[in-house]
């Protein structure tokens, strides 16, 4: 079990509430009081603690080795998934998932970075950054999905796209480039959801979308917090800094209007209880969703434009 | 006399600045291609007096009251002074051998060109604009990518131009996008490689991860050539390798042939 610095006096607490129980159970004696006692006093220092979490500290929650990845929402939102593989021109990357659904019974795409839960899985899934193959699959089922008018709905959950060789010798960036242009004409509601870490244009690239929403303990940002302290500070360990001052935080982001609505997590954060966080996500998807089938193929188009065009702060000077 | 001599910065030779400038900024001993300002760009590649300059006018704000060594507000002003521009692109219209353009141009020389709100508008409006008057599209892209100083914001310009050419789609004139050293990061992750054709000069860098970030990831040396234009023409990533003096031919061609 991964345990954060910052969670660690919750935990401490957790277990001594734990032991008491065993305590109890074992030798017939009534703690009962106690333990109430103890996880009252558990739940006010998580209250505490995640009150004033500092920009850093939600980086790490949004990189949490147990937080919730998008193949576990599809287990929690969707029923029906059939994923879908490959784009056709060199290669599957599982780095970047996709596939039709069930929402609510109705068809839906879903795409999502995915990263693994331990050494084997990530290397597979290359710690959730994809190769060009990646966006050059969702920019392929993003053509499937308004050819049959199925609203897409996309989670971003990485720390960026992969910096390779092959990546460039593939053309990454033209591959992120044209997911951006074909995300941007989809004729049908495309709702995006930053899960976790929304780094870069690795992230944005399936973030063009008639909404977005954030999780809680989400972070968007268009450099990650050590690569901005490596290039502006000389060194990465300035990182928490760099966090705070990239205002990367779903707070910051609905702040700037980039945000339409943060998605409450469950308390701790959402590896504490992904199926409770899984039903907020569901409960707001459901209802952007429902606002955004009012809307016609054309008006989704313009409805989009509108969305990114407005995004930006400038002034006329002398 | 210091101002009028400079050196080239690949074979070394002592070069008189206004035969440098003559030239485009190209070495006339290794046909180096030296940076060159947004402004002699569009001068050297339109027609002769026929551009008018668009948003000339619009400076970038501080929405993350930003500071590293200075602060951001700071830091741009300073450059506005020293470079006589608000931020790193130049805009306007105007013709190419007669064909209508709209036309725009990034000065590396303001903080490594990067993209933060201002040129995200700029490059928005030009585009918008291209459609409008149903003229061709032709930008000169040298930017490390996504204004860091911006946050968010420059992120989102990624999405904003490239929504933008969604809709230049719809019209019959096609976007002419010319990478120059370098091109990287947000701006060509977005609408630098989203060119209808797409042109490099000689020996450009031009990607998406800078190399020293690649090195840093794969810990390995990274081959000669990597990244530069001839890589890119080789993996069929880009159209066609043109030098500098060129350009202004080739993309008249290009306009003409695919133009209605």
């Amino acid at each position: 079990m991964t345990v954060l610095d910052f969670e660690k006096p919750i935990r401490e607490l957790e277990r001594k509430i734990d032991e008491l129980k065993e305590l109890a159970s074992g030798e017939g004696v009534d703690f009962d009081e106690e333990i109430r006692k103890l996880e009252r006093k558990a739940r006010r220092l998580q209250v505490e603690i995640f009150s004033d979490l500092s920009p850093w500290q939600i980086v790490q929650l949004a990189r949490h080795a147990e937080r919730p990845y998008v193949l576990d929402y599809v287990q929690f939102l969707f029923t029906d998934f059939a994923e879908l593989h490959g784009d056709r021109r060199f290669a599957e990357d599982p780095a970047l998932i996709g596939g039709f659904a069930r929402f609510d019974g109705e068809p839906v795409l879903v795409l999502g970075h995915q990263k693994g839960r331990n050494t084997k899985e990530n290397l597979l899934r290359n710690f959730g950054m994809p190769r060009p193959e990646g966006y050059r699959k969702a920019t392929r089922l993003a053509r499937l999905a308004a050819r049959f008018g199925r609203p897409v709905l996309t989670f971003i959950d990485t720390s960026g796209a992969y910096p390779g060789i092959g990546s460039e010798e593939r053309g990454q960036a033209q591959a992120i480039a044209e997911c951006l242009e074909t995300m941007a004409g989809l004729p049908v509601p495309v709702i995006a959801t930053v899960i976790g870490e929304g780094g870069s244009g690795g992230a944005l690239a399936i973030g063009v979308g008639n909404r977005i929403l954030m999780l809680q303990y989400a972070y968007y940002s268009v450099i990650s917090p050590e690569g901005c302290s490596s290039i502006l500070f000389r060194e990465p360990t300035r990182a928490p800094r760099a966090a705070e001052a990239l205002k990367l935080t779903a707070g910051d982001l609905r702040g700037f209007g980039v945000v339409d609505e943060v998605v409450l997590e469950s308390p701790g954060g959402a590896h504490r209880d992904p199926a409770r966080t899984a039903e907020n996500l569901g409960r707001a998807l459901r209802q952007h969703l429902a606002q955004l089938r009012a809307l016609s193929p054309d008006e989704l188009v313009e409805d989009r434009y509108r969305r990114f065009r407005g995004m930006g702060v400038f002034e006329q000077v002398e | 006399m210091e101002g009028l001599w400079t050196k080239c910065e690949v074979c070394e030779e002592i070069l008189h600045r206004p035969d440098l400038e003559q030239a485009q900024n190209v070495c006339p001993r290794c046909q180096h291609h030296l940076p060159l300002a947004a402004r002699a760009r569009l001068t050297a590649v339109l027609d002769r007096d026929s551009f008018e300059e668009m948003d000339g006018a619009l400076g970038p704000l501080d929405p993350l009251t930003f500071s590293d060594s200075k602060r951001y507000r700071d830091r741009t002003r300073g450059l506005r002074k020293a470079l006589g521009m608000p931020d790193a692109f130049v805009a306007g219209t105007g013709r190419l051998d007669g064909h209508p353009v709209a036309a725009g141009a990034f000065e590396f020389e303001f903080m490594g060109g990067s993209m933060g709100s201002v040129v995200g508008e700029k490059v928005t409006r030009l585009i918008e604009k291209a459609l409008e008057k149903d003229a061709a599209l032709v930008l000169f892209s040298a930017s490390g990518g996504a204004r860091m100083q911006e946050g968010v914001y420059s992120l989102m310009q990624m999405a904003k131009t490239s929504a933008a050419l969604a809709r230049f789609r719809r019209g019959r004139r096609p976007y002419v996008s010319v990478l120059c050293h370098p091109t990287t990061g947000g701006v060509a992750a977005s609408f630098a490689w989203l060119g209808d054709v797409i042109l490099a000069e000689p020996h450009a860098l031009i990607g998406f991860a800078g190399p020293r970030v690649i090195e840093q990831t794969i810990r390995q040396k990274l081959p000669d050539g990597f990244q530069r234009s001839e890589f890119l023409l080789e993996h069929g990533m880009i159209d066609a390798i043109v030098p500098r003096a060129q350009l202004r031919d080739k993309i008249a061609q290009i306009v003409g042939l695919l133009g209605p």
